[in-house]
């Protein structure tokens, strides 16, 4: 029986399923990745789809709109069974799918993107008047404050997630596929995003969620479907299901333990002190010191100024003052040549844009960082191969086969071959921006302890993190941003979301640092 | 319950094997296939003159291509590669001819004139590479400018006609071009010797796996502590000094230069490392792809000599159609390795 608490299905509704899944089997050449996985959509309902990195959930909805056939099962929408030759297919029939990966076409408008392939006409001539009308009216509906004429590579990520969402409304979506709408979306955003699904809900829009975070799940989702290996593990009403068991039944195990047992030491010596850092616009007089063996987090929203920071200390952007010393003595970093001779190592964000060459295999991705160690007139593929090796036991790298493109590795095992390239070049200090974005529950906990591993072997750690319980679980102590300065240093019991929250959004008072234990 | 069949249309998945191994024979299949077409068409094409004369014309465009390799594999381009050698070609007959008098016609003034060349080279190259990475301007503008700029130069230095090499350094110069060392052409040791180095470079130094990364994703390559300006000019003087090298051997077998020298040299060039299954956008280059691919243009025009069922003066067309089908050919391999 359904809590009255969480959004109760209706009973009337019950009987409406508008597109369901039946016995799917996808296989890509030799691999199965979809096994009789039966999934159905009501109409005004949110159904959630959970599973690790790898488990199907991006084929299944791929199938469900029109991207990929399956190769066997059917699909049936409103008791009729249905083939989406490809996703227009699927679009006409009502089924849009907002993708993971935005597709936005960057050097165009809003209004263009929304309206792109379906320009309203008047005669011979696009009708820009009506379509900027309405594509101001979606996102009012969105409360987006985009300028509907402003072009996509201006924006923020959050703002482009918006786009997209304005841009499926606009088509008459009345089954919406959501995959990882959250992942670069802030609090705030998150909340927007989730009244609009509630809004299309209660218009009987069928909506499936594709998630990782279980907080939403429950948050957001009447019924929940577990995908495991390819496998349908269950489908339930989620207020029957705590997170716990959602996790359980997802990794297929019980996650002892999510984040490794930290013992801080708030006397070892420092490693790096920043001081005075300024960067034109973005950062005012930040400065930190970062301990040996530490993980110092930095939290803040977005446009904080953390990543700038970040990226002026290892020399990626340029300072307009400040200094920085290793070890107490004073060093010049003005490129990433420099950060990594002082040994600092970056780990981006952005493993697909900037951290992996998505086109080539493992090995010119792991040892690409620290080249010359491989040979400084002839590279050595032996001593490649024997790396690539070592990395692929020590970061638990799972790759079907070592030739294949990282492209077409899941999320996780990109990110730990990122780490693993990082490390190649064998950093004292580690500044990881994101390090688990994208990534299921059971890799996370992996990564979490490699962290871990870091620091125990003496290294230090610089995390940026926009996850609350990985900034919580991980960092022992947490400086927080807002406004391009560091509005606080919180430490011990003086960690915790509230905390980051004041200084985050600068209620604490912009007198500087304070310092709370 | 009846399974959906009608719309069955299985994504193939790259599982090795058979398509990898045709991408990367693929050129040398076709060029295998044309020397039996001009076997078949003609008896005189497998004959030692006549091979011999392909390989030698083919070094030509092929030492300027395995430098537009570098260019290419770094995901940059250059276009000013013909009017570059008629530049070089130009320079070195006006300071030849002008050494004459004092030092007389003989090979210290060919190596002035060698020396020269490959100043030339380099310097040219080094301003493609700077002006682009440096002003941060697209390649194929500035080599697109440079172009012109260079054409315009030797017409100037040609004031409009032909400069002519002195016939005396010509005959000394004459060996280069004409000469051999046990039976195989100097041009074709030359452009060998190119190819190897060029081979060694770009695949087995940590120059060559920089410019793989900077043409894959120079995001990633600045992330990873590459100098990507660096390697990137770098690779463009590697083209210039392919290019002087080039034109150290054309010098010889025309014993001039004009304006209309080196025409859509560029081009050819570029169409060497296309067909030899290089990538235009840049992430994936292969020298010996290259070498085979400028041996082909190079026998297709050999073969249209040989036969009289198409045109000589259709050679273009039949090298643009090979140019269009090889990238057509790379595409669909590109596409299916892409879809999952």
């Amino acid at each position: 029986m359904t809590d009255a608490a969480v959004h109760a299905v209706d009973p009337d509704q019950e009987g409406r399923v508008r597109l369901s899944g039946r016995q799917i089997c996808k296989s890509f050449g030799s691999a199965q990745v979809l096994f009789d996985v039966s999934i159905d959509l009501h109409a005004g309902e949110v159904h959630a789809l959970l599973g690790e990195n790898g488990a199907g959930k991006s084929t299944l909805v791929k199938i469900l709109s029109g991207y990929h056939q399956p190769t066997s099962g059917e699909l049936i929408l409103d008791q009729a069974p249905v083939s989406f030759v490809d996703s227009e297919v699927g679009e006409g029939h009502g089924v849009i799918l907002i993708h993971q990966e935005l597709n936005l076409a960057e050097q165009l408008t809003v209004e263009e993107n929304i309206f792109l392939g379906r320009e309203i006409k008047r005669g011979w001539f696009l009708d820009k008047a009506t379509m900027r009308a309405q594509a101001q009216e979606l996102l009012d509906q969105l409360q987006c404050d985009v300028d509907p004429r402003a072009r996509i590579r201006d924006l923020a990520v959050s703002d482009r997630q918006m786009v997209e969402i304005a841009k499926a409304l606009s088509k008459k979506a009345d089954i919406l596929i959501l995959d990882e709408p959250t992942a670069v979306l802030t609090g705030r955003e998150v909340e927007i995003l989730f009244d609009q699904i509630r809004r299309l809900r209660e218009q009987g829009v069928a909506i499936l969620y594709i998630s990782h975070k279980l907080d939403e799940i429950k948050a957001i989702a009447d019924r929940v479907t577990v995908l495991r290996d390819g496998r349908h593990i269950t489908t339930e009403t989620v207020a029957e299901l705590e997170k716990d068991d959602m996790a359980r039944l997802m990794v297929g195990r019980d996650i002892k333990q999510m984040f490794p047992d930290r013992v801080p030491d708030h006397s070892a010596e420092i490693v790096l002190s920043v001081r005075d850092v300024c960067v034109d616009g973005q950062v005012r007089d930040a400065s930190f010191d970062l301990r040996r063996g530490e993980v110092l987090g930095f939290a803040g929203i977005v446009g904080a100024g953390r990543t700038a920071l970040m990226e002026a200390i290892i020399g990626l952007r340029e300072r307009s003052s400040g200094r920085i010393e290793r070890n107490g003595a004073p060093v010049k970093i003005n490129s990433l040549q420099d950060a990594k001779k002082c040994g600092i190592a970056y780990l981006t964000k952005d493993r697909k844009g900037s951290g992996l060459l998505l086109n080539m295999d493992m090995r010119p991705n792991l040892t690409l960082l620290a080249l010359e160690k491989f040979g400084r007139v002839f590279i050595d593929r032996k001593a490649e191969e024997a790396a690539l090796e070592t990395a692929i036991e020590a970061f638990d790298i799972r790759a079907a086969d070592r030739k294949s493109k990282v492209g077409d590795f899941s999320g996780g095992n990109q990110q730990k071959l990122l780490l693993a390239k990082v490390m190649e070049t064998d950093p004292d200090i580690v500044i990881i921006d994101e390090p688990t974005r994208g990534i299921d529950i059971g890799t996370k906990s992996e990564i979490y302890h490699f962290i871990g591993d870091l620091t125990d072997r003496g290294k230090s750690v610089i995390l940026l993190s926009s996850e609350m319980p990985e900034m919580l679980g991980l960092s022992d102590r947490i400086a927080v941003m807002a406004g391009g300065r560091i509005t606080g240093i919180l430490m011990g019991d003086g960690r915790n979301e509230h905390e980051i929250m004041r200084h985050a959004t600068g209620i604490s008072g912009k007198q500087g640092a304070s310092v709370h234990e | 319950m009846s399974s959906v069949e009608r719309n069955e249309a299985p994504t193939k998945k790259t599982s090795g094997g058979f398509s990898i191994d045709f991408k990367a024979l693929g050129p040398f299949l076709a060029l295998v296939g044309l020397f039996v077409l001009g076997t078949a068409i003609n008896d005189a094409f497998l004959s030692g003159g006549n091979l011999s004369n392909i390989f030698t014309r083919a070094a030509f465009i092929g030492i300027i291509a395995v430098g537009a390799t570098f260019v290419i594999t770094a995901g940059g381009i250059d276009l000013s590669v013909g009017s570059m050698a008629a530049f070089i070609s130009g320079a070195m007959i006006v300071v030849m001819n002008g050494l004459v008098e004092t030092l007389g016609a003989g090979v210290e003034t060919v190596l002035l004139g060698v020396v020269l060349s490959v100043i030339l080279g380099i310097g040219a190259g080094a301003i493609n590479g700077l002006v682009s990475t440096k002003g941060k301007i697209e390649a194929f503008i500035v080599t697109l400018g440079t172009m012109g700029i260079y054409r315009s130069l030797v017409t100037y230095m040609a004031d409009g006609g032909t400069l002519s090499l002195d016939f005396d350094i010509r005959g000394v110069y004459r060996p280069i071009y004409y000469g051999d060392i046990l039976g195989i052409p100097i041009p074709v040791l030359v452009f060998f010797a190119v190819a190897v180095a060029g081979y060694v470079l770009l695949n087995m130094t940590p120059f060559g796996r920089k410019c793989f990364a900077i043409g894959s994703n120079e995001q990633v390559a600045r992330y990873s502590a590459i100098h990507v300006d660096r390697i990137k000019t770098l690779t463009y003087v590697i083209q210039g000094l392919c290019v002087s090298i080039a034109t150290i051997i054309y010098v010889p077998r025309l014993g001039s230069a004009s304006s209309s020298t080196g025409v859509l040299w560029e081009l050819e060039a570029i169409a060497a490392v296309i067909i030899g299954g290089t990538m235009l956008k840049g992430g994936y280059g292969r020298i010996w792809g290259t070498v085979v691919g400028a041996i082909m243009l190079t026998t297709i025009g050999n073969i249209l000599n040989l036969t009289d069922a198409i045109s000589n003066y259709l050679n273009g067309a039949v090298q643009g159609l090979i140019i269009i089908v090889a990238v057509f050919l790379q595409r669909g391999d590109w596409r299916r390795k892409k879809s999952k």
